[in-house]
């Protein structure tokens, strides 16, 4: 297999999508870039370099850069959607959500259902999240709470370059919006990524990225690999944990969550969104619920504290869940009686 | 120039501390001590300090991503900025902010804003209210040729009208709105103004890169809109930005020679330091004192700012009014 870094892998999907079929549009803040200045279009691609070389193939019919509006373009991807069209629109930091809610949430989202099954809704919204760049505010967090929250919407997260390529694919062939969210810290992500142009990932089934009979935990996005980390130094010491990335929060796997704990007896759910009405906290709720008797601890969650997120490099990290705030968490639920 | 001896050196002296703070970043961020994204302003001084220049504390002002020179032109301290910039917990907002955050309320500062467009409808508040408390203050929002294309803007602009807000916009139009030009995003026909002056304002139009043009349009604006019953006005500046969107921006977006060609033509300060050496006023030496000054301030700042107390995770839950 081919390797890639996780914003190729954006790109490429992306491709070869346009060139399958014709009825998929981008549109974004300078996905093009360089519009209307001395450079020309595509002097300089979007800060993600995550459109890079998709005007010069598709031109500026498919490939559309905006103006700073992302409630127009929001609003724009739900009616290119209503006409039949395949619009991919990006959010170039998924804290402008804010700017443009009302076009994801009251409109996109419940079109399908508010119009009784008459429409599709084959939308995709991409944005970068996440914390770790000293951002800032509006320009670090994650947002994968508030819209997993919406009925209507689809949301992924992927965490590694090959599920990048799996879940987008099915994404811009899904026929409802699907929030598409990219982590940041990721972009440079270099991973196996599988050629077959047909890859595709199915909504709502999660991934076992290690396994393990003792403790069970839980997460996607950027925090699955400090996960992963602290079930590679634990194994080491003869305990063993399965960890379980989500994948997608919107539908979620519960038969995967819930089957691993039978095993373990044990959860830990790491979540970088703040910790009221949180996927980490609701992911505990669904295991006290069903799995009751299984559990030997009570089930944790690991969030950031009930902050916004702050700037200096010594708040940021210690905002984050880090390796270390996982292993302690883990130590803690096994640990327990 | 009806400016006396004093507003005159205390003008330039403005508009340095800008440029060299600026220029004084750009040279720190190479070596990675300063966290996060950073927005210069450098090559727009005569904007903000042509408009701040006259305002009191009780005017009010609201910024945008790039703000450090709108904050600086309020009055924020040179000191508290740089620590803040450098992450301290003794900054402007005790390392919580940063660059795109920096907030003095008591100076009438009420914030950068990192959200392109929404400053513009905070200044509709802050303008009613000195409507309401009817002592002829203003609020100002500065908006880039990016930020006039973003919804609250537009809603922002009626808004004002209609509740004869004592709100002031201004457009900042440097060309770009990060890697896009003006005359693509913005559609008429590459005029800000002419877009307010269709929500029923009274604009105007001046050269961002002369202080006196600046200063000139700002005292008709200013006295327009502090006239009471008047309502809101809006006034566009063509200015340019000399360094990158961003700290890190490879610029390839700009013509040939453009930046050598602006730097020489558009520079502000030379713009100014010419026009009052040549009309006689002040002389090469009264600036280039200040020059020195000013350098020793920025240098003074930093080393405050490498030296200040760092911030810990114990205040990561402080100014929130619950946190878990
Ligand atoms: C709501 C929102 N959309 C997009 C951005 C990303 N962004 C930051 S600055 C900027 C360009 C702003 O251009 P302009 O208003 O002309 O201001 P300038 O940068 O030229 O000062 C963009 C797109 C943002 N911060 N907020
Ligand atoms: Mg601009």
């Amino acid at each position: 297999m081919p390797k890639m870094m996780y914003r190729d892998a954006v790109v490429t999907t992306i491709a070869e999508e346009m060139a399958r079929d014709e009825n998929v549009v981008c549109l974004g803040e300078d996905i093009v870039g360089g519009m209307g200045t001395p450079g020309g279009p595509e002097a300089i691609g979007g800060i993600w370099s995550t459109s890079t070389g998709l005007f010069g193939k598709f031109g500026a019919d498919r490939v559309i850069d905006t103006p700073i509006s992302e409630s127009a373009i929001m609003g724009a991807a739900a009616g290119l959607a209503l006409s039949g069209k395949r619009p991919i629109a990006e959010l170039m930091f998924a804290d402008f959500i804010g700017v443009s809610l009302d076009q994801i949430w009251n409109q996109l989202a419940k079109f399908r259902y508010m119009f009784g099954g008459k429409t599709k809704c084959p939308a995709v919204i991409r944005m970068a999240y996440g914390a770790g760049y000293n951002a800032a505010a509006q320009h670090s967090q994650a947002v994968h709470q508030i819209l997993t929250g919406m009925p209507g919407l689809k949301v992924v997260m992927p965490s590694t370059p090959a599920d990048v390529k799996g879940l987008l694919r099915t994404a811009i062939r899904d026929d409802d919006p699907v929030i598409f969210l990219e982590h940041k810290a990721l972009y440079g992500m270099s991973g196996e990524v599988p050629d077959d142009p047909e890859y595709m990932i199915p909504f709502g089934h999660a991934r076992l990225s290690r396994a393990g009979q003792d403790v069970t935990i839980v997460s996607t996005g950027l925090l699955l690999g400090f996960c992963e980390a602290v079930a590679d130094r634990l194994a080491a010491e003869g305990i063993g944990c399965d960890v379980i990335d989500l994948r997608t929060t919107s539908p979620l796997d519960e038969e995967t969550i819930l089957d691993s704990v039978e095993v373990t007896g044990r959860l830990i759910v790491v979540d970088e969104a703040p910790p009221r009405c949180s996927l980490a906290g609701d992911i505990c709720a669904l295991v006290a619920e069903k799995a009751f008797a299984a559990l030997k601890a009570p089930p944790l969650a690991v969030n950031p504290p009930h902050t916004p997120v702050p700037f200096a490099r010594e708040l940021e990290s210690a905002y984050l869940p880090s390796v270390d705030k996982i292993e302690a968490a883990v130590r803690k639920v096994l640990a327990y009686r | 120039m009806q400016l006396s001896r004093e507003a005159l050196l205390r003008a330039y002296r403005q508009m340095k501390v800008i440029r060299e703070f600026e220029e004084r970043l750009h040279t720190d961020i190479q070596t990675g001590e300063i966290a996060g994204f950073t927005h210069l302003y450098c090559g727009q001084e005569a904007v903000a300090v042509g408009v701040c220049e006259h305002l009191s504390v009780e005017d009010k002002i609201v910024s945008t991503h790039r703000g450090h020179g709108h904050c600086l032109a309020k009055g924020c301290d040179v000191n508290g900025m740089m620590k803040e910039i450098w992450g301290s917990r003794e900054g402007l907002c005790k390392g919580k902010g940063g660059s795109m955050h920096i907030a003095d309320i008591d100076k009438g500062m009420l914030g950068a804003n990192g959200i392109v467009g929404a400053g513009s409808p905070i200044a509709v508040g802050a303008g009613i209210a000195c409507k309401i408390d009817g002592k002829g203050h203003v609020a100002i929002t500065f908006s880039g040729d990016g930020a006039c294309n973003q919804g609250t803007t537009f809603e922002a602009m009626n808004m004002a009208v209609v509740t004869k807000a004592a709100t002031i916009f201004v457009f900042e139009n440097n060309h770009y709105s990060e890697h896009t030009g003006f005359e693509y995003a913005v559609g008429t026909q590459r005029d800000i103004a002419s877009r307010a002056e269709a929500f029923g304002m009274k604009v105007w139009r001046g050269d961002g890169t002369d202080f006196f043009s600046v200063f000139e349009t700002m005292r008709e604006v200013l006295e327009y809109v502090r006239t009471p019953g008047n309502g809101p006005a809006a006034v566009e500046f063509d200015t340019e930005r000399f360094f990158g969107h961003f700290e890190g921006d490879p610029q390839r977006y700009r013509g040939p020679g453009e930046l050598d060609r602006i730097r020489e033509f558009r520079d502000c300060l030379k713009n100014f330091r010419k026009s009052v050496t040549d009309a006689g006023v002040l002389d090469h030496a009264d600036l280039d004192a200040l020059d020195a000054e000013v350098l020793e301030a920025i240098e003074e700042s930093v080393r405050q700012a490498k030296a200040a107390d760092r911030p810990t995770a114990e205040d990561v839950l402080t100014d929130v009014y619950i946190s878990y």
